[in-house]
Order: structure tokens, then C-alpha cells, then sequence
């Protein structure tokens, strides 16, 4: 299976300090991989630098394609979305407006079928489609940001912490609809802090500490793996989630 | 007073206050789309004035010239900034946008320009060399420090201003200008008398702010502009391209700003530098409205107008100040209900 994206020896810095060092990763076509890790292990800075938000030293393909001279517009454009931790919504527009920008690269045609493949998957946005997007709840504006970016009919999808400060209900129903969009053949790059829920759905999975990849296999090895058992997934610190 | 005398400075108030809105909202426009407080409005409005004016005499404005020289340079930086990646597509785009269009409008000023002249041509050519002007000016000054805070916009934003009301002085002279009117038409009712001019003042206006509330509500177009004043990363991550975004305004701003001025032409003198002071009061509206509310910031451009009116009646000599005392009543109100601004992240 030929990948989708890969990372080959990537290095980003803040100014002189390196928040990510020399980096792989690949995805292939409908798989979904995730990268876990604390807090500050430089995964979120991963995910711009490959959107194109933050510049990175180091290559990136996406299907094929050498991705340095592009900037974020050609990088929407080319089929890679990413749903940002802070999900960047249009606050005083509606959910309706919301979606129908984020088909802004595609065609009327297309964006109509999109249009009606994301009210499947969230319902919830069909009902509210009338309503501000700054109004809506957090579980409800993850679902908006994750339907804004699938509006464009993105070939990989980035999903930068969609569990973030939400309740374990809806991140279960989050979950699940990752899941359901391998079949659409949308790939995923998962970033979470979660990292059980995460693992369960991947396939493949990326460690991260202070910046490096420390481990990478299957999910389910990872899963099983004893450090990262006791660093990730035994000890959960409080408040955090564990469904 | 009598009722005659109020319903003069009223329809006189009305007529300003109508300029000022488009003005205002042309402000409000751009501040929110660029963050960029547009204080060369007014350059807009005295260069589609005068070029108007002069384009009526049968003389070439030397703004037609401005135009390929602006578009030059932007074509250098289009391609500085994109040494690392030309391709083809790109530098065909920015020699069509850059060179071939202000070349081919100074061509057809050439062409077009003499004494007998229609009306109408002469405002389409004001219109475009106007409209070439505000978009090299976003692509020259703006684009390159689009990312930086709104002090540093200002700042750029007032050299532009200086610079442009500079060049406005040796294309046009010291002496003022003014040109035909749209039409000699009028239409009395009671006491009043409504000329063809002030009319198209009215129609226009309206006709604009429908027109900008569909643009901006209905179209595709109109949303991404909205969509990268509300979320600029939230725009690019959908392809929105925030430098079209900022073009795209900074052209209707022109343009506005252009219609303006080939309105106020013919009901007064305009010089060099009047721009400045009509498009402060537009300004003043667009405050008024908080920088982002469109109907505010026109029924404000109205108060304005009639406020101007009135205090140009009873006290002439302080006509100015009482406009401009306006705004402090509005930036105390607006100080005390919002007592932190924050600056924008971005």
C-alpha cells in the first residue's frame, strides 16, 4: 500500500528552541494512525508545521507530491484538512455558512453530497444548522469543526485532540465517527492525549516525548506495550478522562 | 428658524450623510476583512474626483500613470516573494493582473479621452484606474505585513495616506476641480428641490448597501470575506486565501471611495487634499458603529451629516469641531462597556 503522507527527518523550532526533532511518520490510504503523548511533546506543533501553519526543516510528500513549496491553501486544495485544537470555527456565522465555507475549494455539485454526508454523521448539526456556531456546545463545535473540514472532501484528515474538554459521552460518539470514516476512505492522523480511546481505533500508532518519537508499531503492540502502559494508559491523572 | 430653513439643512444633511455612509462602510469593510483602519479612503475619493474631472476636460489624469507604475512594482514583489516556488500559472496571473491591466487601461484612457467624451465612459475609466490604485496599494503596503498587530497596520495605513495625497497635489495642481454633473434633472417638492445629482446620491447609497448586504449574505464570496474577518486561520484552513480576501476589499473600498468623490464633483470644489476630511467623517460613522456594524455605521453617517448641516448654519467657523466632538461621547460609552481590548491574536 503506497502512503499517503510521510514525514522524513523533520525538525521544528520556536526561535532557537527545537519543539520537534527529526521526526517520521507515514500514513497510508485509509488507515488511521495516531500519535500520543503528553502534554507539551510537541504533537499539536507536528500537526501545523504539516498544515503548513508552522515551517519545519526536514520532507514532507502528500501523495507523492513534495509539499515544501506549498503553502495552507494549496495544501486544503490538495486534499489534507486538519481540524485545529482550538477548531478556529466562524464564531458569528452560522453552522450552515460554516459547512458551505468549508467546501470552498469544490464544486457546487460535490459540496451538495458532502453537505448531506456530514448531517448523517452528525445529526446534531442538521438540527442547530440555523444557529451561531459561537453559541453552540464544545461537543457540538468539535462535531462542526471535524463536518467544516469533511466538507471539503479531504483525502487525510488531521485531528488535533477532538477530545479536549469534552464529556466522555460525546467522546465516545466522536470516536466512533472516526472510525466510520475509513470506510469513507477519508485516512486519519490522530493526535490525543487520550491515548486509550485512541489506540483502540488506529491501526498504527506514534509515541511522542519532548519532541521524539520514542515508539511506533501496530496499536494493538502499543497498546500492549508495558512503558507506555504505565506512562499513558494505567495512570490516568486526575481530571483526565478515561473511557 | 422656520420649517423652510430646517428642511434645507435636513435634505442638505441627508445628502452628506449619504457619502459618508458609503464611506463608513467601506471602513468598516476593510477593518474587519484586513484589520487595516483605511485612512486613504479619502485619496480614493479625491482621485476618482478629480481624475473624473479631469478625464471630463479631455486631459489623461496622471493617476491612469500612477496605476502601471503601482502595478509594476506589485508585479516585483509578486515574484520576490515567490522566488522559491515560480511556477508558470503564477507569473502569468500576476502579468496579466499587474501589468497588462493598468497598461491596457491607460491605453484606453489614451483612446478614449477628448472633450466630447460621454459621461458614462469617463466614470468607468475614473472607476477602474481607482480600483487599480486600491488594489496595488493592498498588494504593495498591506500584503507583505498582513500578519502584524493593528498599531503597525495604522501606521502604514497614514504613510499611504501621506504619500498619496503627495502625488495627488502633482497630478492635480493646488487648484480645485470640479466636474459635470450626472444630470441636469429636478424635482421639486414643496419647499425643497431635489436635483438630478443628489437623487443619484440617494440611489446609489441605497442601492450599495443592498447590494453589499447581498454580496456579503448570499454569496460564496461575500461569506469567505466574512468568514476571514470572524477567523483568518480558520479561513486559510479551508482555502480561504486571506490575500485575495484583502484584495478583494481593498478593491470595493476603491471603488466606493471613487463613486464618492464622481458624486460630490459636481455639487462642490474638491482639492488635492478634501479627500482627507471627508473620509474622516466617514470614519467618525464607522466608530460610531464600533468598526463592525454596517447599520450603525450608516444611520450614524447620517447623524453626522445633519449634525454637519445644522452646525454649518448656526456656527460655521466651528463646523469641524462640533462633527468631530462627535466620536468622544461614543469612544467614552464604548470605553466603559468594553473595558479591556484585547489585541487580536493571530
Amino acid at each position: 500500500m503506497s502512503a499517503l503522507l510521510t514525514v522524513t527527518d523533520v525538525h521544528i523550532s520556536y526561535g532557537k528552541v527545537e519543539a520537534v526533532r527529526d521526526v517520521s511518520l507515514d500514513v497510508a490510504r485509509n488507515e488511521i494512525v495516531t500519535i500520543i503523548g503528553a502534554n507539551g511533546a510537541g504533537k499539536t506543533t507536528l500537526l501545523n508545521a504539516i498544515m503548513g501553519v508552522l515551517p519545519l526543516r526536514g520532507r514532507t510528500t502528500f501523495g507523492g507530491v513534495d509539499m515544501a513549496p506549498l503553502d495552507i491553501e494549496d495544501r486544503v486544495a490538495t486534499g489534507l484538512s486538519l481540524v485545529p485544537e482550538h477548531r478556529e470555527l466562524f464564531g458569528t456565522m452560522n453552522v450552515e455558512d460554516n459547512l458551505e465555507l468549508g467546501a470552498f475549494r469544490i464544486t457546487k455539485a460535490v459540496a451538495v453530497t458532502s453537505l448531506e454526508r456530514v448531517y448523517t454523521l452528525f445529526p446534531r448539526l442538521k438540527e442547530r444548522r440555523k444557529q451561531l456556531a459561537g453559541t453552540l456546545s464544545g461537543g457540538e463545535q468539535q462535531m462542526l469543526a471535524m463536518g467544516r473540514a469533511l466538507m471539503g472532501a479531504p483525502k487525510l484528515l488531521m485531528l488535533d485532540e477532538p477530545s479536549l474538554g469534552l464529556a466522555p459521552i460525546i467522546v465516545a460518539d466522536i470516536f466512533r465517527i472516526v472510525g466510520e470514516l475509513r470506510a469513507a476512505g477519508v485516512s486519519v492522523l490522530l493526535v490525543e492525549q487520550n491515548a486509550q480511546a485512541a489506540l483502540q481505533i488506529a491501526d498504527r500508532a506514534y509515541v511522542m516525548e519532548l519532541g521524539e518519537f520514542v515508539l511506533s508499531g501496530p496499536a494493538k503492540d502499543i497498546a500492549a506495550n508495558k512503558g507506555v502502559a504505565a506512562s499513558y494508559l494505567g495512570f490516568q491523572h486526575e481530571g483526565e478522562s478515561a473511557i | 428658524m422656520n420649517t423652510t430653513i430646517m428642511l434645507f439643512l435636513l435634505q442638505d444633511g441627508i445628502t452628506n450623510g449619504a457619502i459618508y455612509a458609503l464611506l463608513g462602510l467601506a471602513l468598516v469593510l476593510v477593518f474587519a476583512v484586513t484589520r487595516v483602519i483605511l485612512i486613504p479612503q479619502g485619496e480614493f475619493v479625491t482621485y476618482g474626483a478629480l481624475s473624473y474631472a479631469m478625464l471630463a476636460t479631455g486631459q489623461v489624469p496622471g493617476t491612469a500613470r500612477l496605476a502601471v507604475a503601482m502595478g509594476l512594482v506589485a508585479f516585483a514583489l509578486d515574484l520576490f516573494f515567490a522566488r522559491k516556488a515560480l511556477h508558470a500559472r503564477l507569473v502569468i496571473r500576476s502579468v496579466a493582473l499587474n501589468i497588462v491591466f493598468p497598461v491596457a487601461l491607460l491605453g484606453l484612457v489614451y483612446a478614449l479621452v477628448g472633450p466630447h467624451t460621454p459621461i458614462a465612459v469617463n466614470i468607468a475609466l475614473a472607476l477602474l484606474i481607482v480600483a487599480a490604485i486600491g488594489l496595488f496599494l493592498y498588494r504593495i503596503a498591506f500584503q507583505p505585513i498582513a500578519h502584524t498587530s493593528v498599531l503597525v497596520l495604522l501606521i502604514a495605513s497614514v504613510g499611504c495616506h501621506l504619500a498619496l495625497q503627495g502625488l495627488g497635489l502633482v497630478f492635480f495642481g493646488a487648484e480645485g476641480l470640479r466636474g459635470p454633473a450626472l444630470s441636469s434633472a429636478a424635482v421639486t417638492a414643496g419647499p425643497l428641490r431635489f436635483t438630478g445629482q443628489s437623487l443619484a446620491v440617494y440611489g446609489l447609497t441605497v442601492g450599495f448597501i443592498v447590494a453589499l448586504w447581498l454580496f456579503f449574505g448570499y454569496t460564496k464570496t461575500g461569506k469567505a470575506l466574512r468568514a476571514t474577518a470572524v477567523n483568518r486561520l480558520g479561513a486559510r484552513l479551508v482555502g480561504i486565501r486571506t490575500t485575495l480576501s484583502g484584495q478583494i476589499a481593498f478593491l470595493l473600498a476603491s471603488v466606493i471611495g471613487a463613486i464618492s468623490g464622481i458624486l460630490i464633483v459636481p455639487i462642490t470644489t474638491l482639492y488635492y487634499d478634501t479627500g482627507f476630511l471627508i473620509g474622516l467623517k466617514g470614519f467618525i460613522a464607522a466608530i460610531i458603529g464600533g468598526l463592525v456594524s454596517y447599520p450603525l455605521t450608516a444611520v450614524a453617517a447620517i447623524v453626522v451629516g445633519i449634525v454637519e448641516a445644522f452646525s454649518s448654519f448656526y456656527a460655521s467657523n466651528f463646523k469641524e469641531v462640533i462633527v468631530f466632538t462627535l466620536i468622544l461621547p461614543v469612544l467614552v460609552l464604548r470605553s466603559l462597556a468594553a473595558p479591556q481590548v484585547e489585541e487580536e491574536k493571530d
